[in-house]
């Protein structure tokens, strides 16, 4: 195996009219945590079904851990775990018979058994709970308990497909924490998210909307490279007011709410800074501060699907 | 094949059935009740047919002639009357299903060895009943008949032998003629077929419905071993319930068995394989468990019950649905099993339909592991 683990190339999917995914290509180095942030709909599920090889994609080509996307889809079975958007354990089987259930599934031998599931039932916290249905788990445990099986065999990558929705912050945490853990020992994690501050937490992203790869790159070159416009800072009274006041400035995007202060897009920040301090202070507005500051992600993801919607005729969004 | 594989998939199947009420009724509860529904409820036997009396004539002769309708098992006398009208109520009113009439001159006729007519009213509604209770009828009155001209040359002089024909009767393989004993051994495998492929076609699609399979077909998990894997379970409940309906056969209805109980189960594990497949292909090729419920039940209660001779006998069928009969695989097992159980017969005559059968199973199995596609749509 060379050091990709994943390669792309103009990997496409269309449903009838609909074009799922859009010639896509990138290649994900092993070892590597590899984002892949987008919207609902944008294709995020449907890339990642292809890539293990249970749909077939219209056109294009891949490669998994070497093996052939369309060819090969049974080799890549053999060195993948995938954990899909739905917990898809059964829910009337108890911690250990789902465990006991993929060790069969997956041939672990028997020496190794008995320590593959300890290490699961530890690592996901169920030690307490390895005799409960997982119906009655909470979704945190259930994710992590999803994520045991899908790496019991030990594969080289797992693919991860919102491996966190619907749960609450501090579980999404330790489940970064072990996406961590695994990827420190080596193994190549390709995981889709809509969480921005998920998004952080990869080596490379890619943005991925409506279908159509728009950027790549770690979080740092993200935020510096692909904005052409800038960020401005607006700390002040009524924010909610001084919006629409601020996006009536020539040279500014738009402004949106972040917690209790605003971000502006601004083509370019030195000239606006003076202009906005000028219009708030004409419309009565108490401010407390107007710097540039460092794009966020969400901040270079609303700038760039503003920038695609501008340039593209729409196609209807279509969640799948 | 792997058959760690297979037993994974075995053993996690085995859980789903034990935690699940309902399949675990489904499979039990509901063949055991339908047996005795039908073993009790189900029985083309006509007897004591209610049978109404207007014997204008009351004499002797009358009273001994009804007493031979009375007298025998296939008839009971509910009422005696007096005119038509009566008779015409209590047939409208289901109260009986014949009525004899005995005009004023039957002794006269009888003793001057004139031909004596009397009159039967038949509740034709169900014709299937009056047909079999006209017979009974027209054996009392004929024996009653021949009775009573044996006695009249016997009073003339010496009894003519020869001149009268004798039937004398003999039924093989089911010496009483109880129905009971003919149909239990078809609803054994019509309750079989039911049940086997209704299960089975739910075990697939559900997987698909709940997400489990997007799991399942993301590890190197094959089509043949899931497969497997799925049927055991349901082998050992298809074999639980034969169990069962042969005991119950035995214990409850006095079923005689002539016939080896080895070539029966091994009859049955066939006869198992292409019901079980069956359902199975139908859940890999709906991937929805009302659907394939809904196919399961017209592919095969439907042709089980109607089409396999189970009560309705396939030589009264008119030729063309006779030779969609021959497809129906419950035929082929209605026919095994009535052999086995009421002629003892062995192998060597039931080898063409025990082939059909294999073929039918190896032939399903092989299109459900075809079809079963390790892809989502």
């Amino acid at each position: 195996m060379s050091d990709l683990a994943v390669t792309l190339r103009d990997l496409e999917k269309r449903f009838g009219d609909f074009v799922a995914v859009n010639r896509v290509s990138l290649d994900v180095k092993r070892g590597e945590i590899f984002g892949f942030l987008g919207p609902n709909g944008a294709g995020k599920s449907t890339t990642i079904r292809m890539l293990c090889g249970i749909l077939q994609p219209t056109a294009g080509s891949g490669t998994v851990a070497g093996f052939d996307i369309v060819r090969q889809p049974e080799e890549i079975k053999k060195n993948i775990g995938y954990m899909s958007q739905k917990f898809s354990l059964y829910e009337d089987l108890t911690v250990e018979e789902n465990i006991d259930f993929y060790s069969g599934i997956y041939r672990i031998p028997d020496a190794k058994k008995k320590d593959r599931k300890e290490w699961v039932i530890r690592m996901a916290g169920l030690t307490e709970h390895r005799a409960s249905k997982t119906a009655i788990l909470s979704g945190g445990w259930k994710q992590r308990l999803a994520l045991g099986c899908a790496v019991l065999h030990e594969p080289p990558i797992i693919f991860l497909d919102e491996p966190t929705s619907g749960v609450d912050p501090i579980s999404r945490r330790n489940f970064w924490d072990l996406i961590y853990h695994l990827a420190g020992g080596g193994v190549t994690v390709f995981v889709t998210t809509h969480y921005m501050d998920e998004a952080e937490y990869c080596d490379r992203l890619a943005l991925i909307y409506r279908g159509e790869l728009i950027a790549l790159g770690t979080p740092a070159e993200l935020k510096t490279r692909f904005m052409e416009e800038e960020i401005v800072e607006v700390r002040c009274s009524r924010p909610q007011d001084a919006m629409e006041i601020i996006e009536a400035i020539p040279g500014i995007g738009h402004a949106a709410l972040f917690g209790r202060t605003l971000h502006v897009v601004a083509q370019r920040a030195d000239e606006s800074i003076p202009a906005i301090r000028e219009s708030l202070a004409a419309g009565g507005f108490t401010v407390d501060g107007i710097e540039r500051i460092v794009p966020s992600l969400e901040d270079v993801f609303v700038s760039l699907i503003e920038a695609r919607d501008r340039e593209t005729t729409p196609q209807q969004e279509f969640s799948r | 094949m792997k058959l760690q594989r297979v037993a994974a998939v075995a053993r996690k199947e085995f859980i789903h059935v034990f935690r699940d009420p309902r399949s675990l009724g489904m499979g039990i509860a509901i063949p055991m009740l339908l047996l005795f529904l039908f073993g009790y409820a189900l029985t083309l036997d006509v007897d004591r047919v209610p049978l109404m009396v207007w014997d204008q004539s009351a004499t002797p002769e009358s009273r001994d002639f009804i007493s031979r309708f009375a007298g025998s098992r296939y008839f009971t006398l509910a009422g005696r009357v007096g005119t038509y009208r009566e008779i015409e109520i209590a047939i409208d009113r289901r109260d009986v299903l014949m009525a004899l009439v005995i005009p004023t001159d039957f002794a006269r006729k009888l003793r001057t060895g004139a031909q004596a007519p009397v009159q039967l009213i038949l509740d034709g509604s169900d014709s299937n009943t009056a047909t079999i209770a006209l017979g009974y009828a027209e054996a009392a009155t004929s024996a009653w008949s021949r009775d009573v001209i044996l006695e009249q040359s016997r009073r003339f002089g010496p009894v003519p032998a020869a001149g009268i024909v004798d039937v004398r009767p003999r039924v093989w393989f089911n010496t009483d003629m109880v129905s009971r004993n003919y149909i239990f051994p078809g609803l054994i495998a019509v309750i079989m077929m039911v049940i086997a492929a209704l299960l089975t076609s739910l075990t697939v699609a559900r997987e698909w419905e709940t997400g489990t399979m997007e799991q399942l077909i993301t590890t190197p998990l094959r089509g043949a071993e899931l497969i497997a894997g799925k049927l055991i379970p349901y082998f050992a409940i298809g074999i639980l319930d034969l169990v069962l309906s042969v005991l119950v056969g035995d214990f409850f209805f006095d079923i005689p068995l002539r016939g080896s109980l080895w070539l029966l189960f091994a009859m049955s594990l066939i006869f198992l394989t292409c019901a079980l497949a069956f359902g199975l292909l139908i859940s890999i090729v709906t991937k929805n468990q009302r659907l394939a419920s809904q196919i399961a039940m017209v592919t095969t209660m439907l042709p089980a019950f109607l089409l396999s001779g189970f009560i309705f006998p396939i030589e009264n069928m008119p030729p063309p649905i006779q030779a969609v009969t021959h497809i129906i695989t419950a035929r082929y097992f209605v026919t095994i099993l009535r052999d086995i159980y009421l002629k003892g017969v062995g192998l060597g005559v039931l080898a063409p339909e025990a082939a059909f059968l294999a073929v039918f199973g190896v032939v399903v199995l092989a299109l459900a592991v075809k079809k079963f596609r390790k892809k989502v749509e």
